[in-house]
């Protein structure tokens, strides 16, 4: 890392250098258009935010205020109401419950299971292993909606429709994340473990202690992907309950904004449960947020 | 290593991939062919569709495809209204995309991380919160419309509104209703005049809802490639003399062109798939059915008409639709006399990236992980 930051430094350094001289030739018509690629940026970064503040604000306005003042960012007066009411009218704490569970369990067996069988297949010998991973690569062919009615079917067909096993099980593992971490493991150098197994070690204790670790980056990505993908997951919980109890936040949601409450002006509870349930993603995405942009500006030096 | 220490090897690899050929193989390969047998069968939704439900050919595709009635009507305009959809989000993502990318990935500008931030932050925040932002803000009397009349531009009630927009734009040279060559019968049992009817205005809220959210992924994706490229191509065009258009479409274009090809992949296959967004508009594909999409109507088919047979028939077209549009367009966009180069490139990268790009893509449709495989290649 730092070997690759020193040569980041370098190279700027040196474009500084070169670029110095040519510097002031260039001033006025170079300095007009990035002020003007500024000014086009801030307004597109803003047009990509403020729906998000809005939103934020819209959730703190009475109904009546929502509907004639919707693009101000201030209510006119501050009102709890929505939020009171997502708490008590709506059972939002066990969607909120519901989608914590799911999210978690689902995204401990993807690092898990997704990452065993990413390691069987890059490192371990075994017959038929060419035919599981071109099989895995068609599975991923297979578009997500094609797959809603099927998922049911066998669903119902198991006794596992409106259960959390149902709603679990068939996204524990996703063909995408072994594909990711077969492809990360392969990047490890063979040496390392050769020589735990060298030393006694054996294959899942070579794995578990050795490489694992190793492949931290990959993990992280996959902890992102999983918990992002299974909290904004929807069409899966559409078609494996009906259950009002199971509700996650999206379903639950879903159904206050294509029932009564999206109609009319309403918008303060919709928008208050939009938010809420934004918030866990939004707080992953910023703690990662270095790693999430860091992946791309890596490639730059890789 | 010796043969010694490859000794149960086999075993465990077998044991550690298991786990994962299990679920795949009994909540994906086994239910694709259950559903294939019903999209062949009256089953009613009743029991299970083995032993309730006998096999009645391809009459439910012909239902859908052939016979006329309303299950084609339905379907040729749900075909109709994602076809438009597509037409319009997927040239328009790419475009703004590869802008976005071009723009935060310049040396001189201050604030880059700020940017891609902002422009990525869409694409992470699930589909439901966003649709629903979009929702408000496209009301009558709402944000859009409020912006709009402050350039006193007096904005349509989106969501509600069914007219479309060639229909609308036909309708500013007074032709407002069908003259009589596209009166006639047009395929899937609608007539030329409603297959011309462009996205209804209730459809281009939607399709700014997809650009809006998947232009951050892609912009992602994008600068991978461009920072791929280095600083010294780029120099070694300014010092040829090449002004920012010239390097742009003569240098910058054609060496992101596998990454292009593969935005527009994942662009054409994600939005022949949409159905959280129609879902959460409520009307089953409400107003006038111009927000019906096929896989919507799958799941409306099957779910609350309960003809499954037609649902699980409705799906599988779907499916052949957008493999053969993928196939298509891998063949319109092939490279001639490149191509091995610039596959291995595509790979080269991709690699360099790691599951950086997947990671992007993944996040774009939803958990649908065909995407990430292309994303990968």
């Amino acid at each position: 890392m730092t070997t690759l930051t020193q040569a980041a430094i370098l190279s700027e350094s040196g474009r500084r250098r070169a670029g110095s001289p040519r510097r002031k030739g260039m001033s006025r018509k170079m300095r007009s258009s990035i002020f003007a690629s500024y000014l086009l940026l801030i307004l597109l970064a803003l047009v990509y935010i403020y729906p998000f503040l809005i939103s934020v604000a819209g959730s703190f306005k009475t109904d009546a205020d929502s509907t004639a003042n919707p693009l101000s960012l201030i209510p006119e007066t501050w009102s709890f109401a929505a939020y009171e009411r997502l708490f008590t009218d709506v059972p939002l704490p066990r969607w909120a419950m519901n989608s914590t569970v799911i999210t978690l369990i689902i995204t401990v067996g993807r690092v898990f299971f997704d990452s065993l069988a990413g390691y069987a297949l890059s490192r371990l010998h075994f017959r038929g292993r060419n035919i599981i991973f071109a099989g895995l690569i068609a599975v991923m062919a297979v578009p997500g909606v094609v797959l809603l009615i099927p998922r049911f079917l066998i669903l119902k067909e198991l006794g596992l429709y409106d259960s959390y096993g149902g709603m679990i099980i068939p996204l524990i593992i996703d063909a995408a994340g072994i594909f990711i971490m077969k492809q990360f493991f392969e990047s490890i150098p063979i040496s390392v473990e050769e020589a735990a197994r060298i030393d006694g070690a054996g294959v899942f204790r070579t794995f578990w202690t050795i490489v694992l670790p190793m492949a931290r980056p990959a993990v992280v990505t996959l902890v992102i992907l999983s918990f992002q993908g299974s909290w904004n997951e929807f069409s899966h919980f559409i078609v494996s309950r009906s259950d009002p109890d199971l509700n996650t936040l999206t379903t639950g949601v879903a159904g206050l904004v294509s029932g009564q409450l999206g109609s009319g002006n309403q918008f303060p509870i919709v928008l208050a449960s939009a938010m809420l349930m934004t918030i866990p993603v939004a707080v992953v995405f910023f703690i990662f947020q270095k790693r999430l942009m860091n992946t791309t500006e890596g490639a730059e030096k890789g | 290593m010796s043969k010694g220490m490859r000794a149960g090897e086999a075993k465990y690899g077998y044991l550690f991939v298991a786990p994962a050929v299990i679920i795949i193989g009994v909540f994906l390969v086994a239910p694709i062919f259950l559903a294939l047998y019903v999209s062949f069968s009256n089953w009613n939704g009743l029991g299970s569709p083995l032993g309730n439900s006998e096999f009645i050919g391809a009459e439910n595709y012909q239902k859908v495809l052939v016979d006329d009635g309303l299950s084609k009507s339905d379907f040729g305009t749900s075909i109709r209204n994602n076809f438009y959809y597509v037409i319009f989000v997927v040239p328009a993502q790419t475009a703004l995309a590869l802008f976005l990318a071009v723009q935060v990935n310049r040396r001189v500008l201050r604030g880059r991380g700020f940017f891609r931030t902002a422009f990525y932050f869409p694409s992470v925040t699930s589909s439901i919160a966003i649709t629903t932002i979009f929702l408000f803000l496209f009301t009558a009397s709402g944000v859009v419309n409020s912006i709009l009349a402050f350039f006193g531009i007096n904005g349509p009630n989106w969501f509600k509104d069914p007219r479309g927009i060639i229909h609308n734009f036909l309708g500013v040279f007074g032709v407002s209703s069908a003259p009589a060559f596209l009166e006639v019968q047009g395929p899937l049992g609608i007539s030329w005049w409603e297959w011309v009817a462009g996205p209804s205005v209730a459809m281009c809220a939607l399709i700014v809802l997809a650009v809006f959210t998947t232009s951050g992924t892609f912009m992602l994706l994008f600068l991978a490639a461009l920072q791929n490229i280095g600083a010294e191509i780029d120099e070694a065009a300014l010092m040829d003399g090449s002004g920012p258009f010239r390097k742009l479409f003569s240098v910058t274009l054609p060496m992101l062109k596998p990454t292009l090809f593969t935005v527009l992949t994942l662009g054409l296959i994600g939005t022949w798939q949409v159905f959280d967004q129609v879902y959460l508009t409520g009307g089953n594909g409400a107003p006038a059915k111009t927000l019906l999409t096929p896989a919507f109507l799958a799941f409306s088919t099957s779910f609350n008409d309960l003809k499954w047979g037609q649902g699980a028939a409705i799906s599988f077209i779907l499916f052949a639709i957008i493999v053969a549009l993928t196939l298509l367009q891998r063949y319109i966009l092939r490279d001639r006399d490149v191509g091995k180069r610039a596959e291995t490139n595509a790979t080269r990268a991709a690699a360099e990236v790691k599951a950086g790009a997947a990671r992007a893509v993944a996040k774009n449709a939803s958990t649908n992980t065909d995407t990430t495989k292309a994303g990968i290649r």
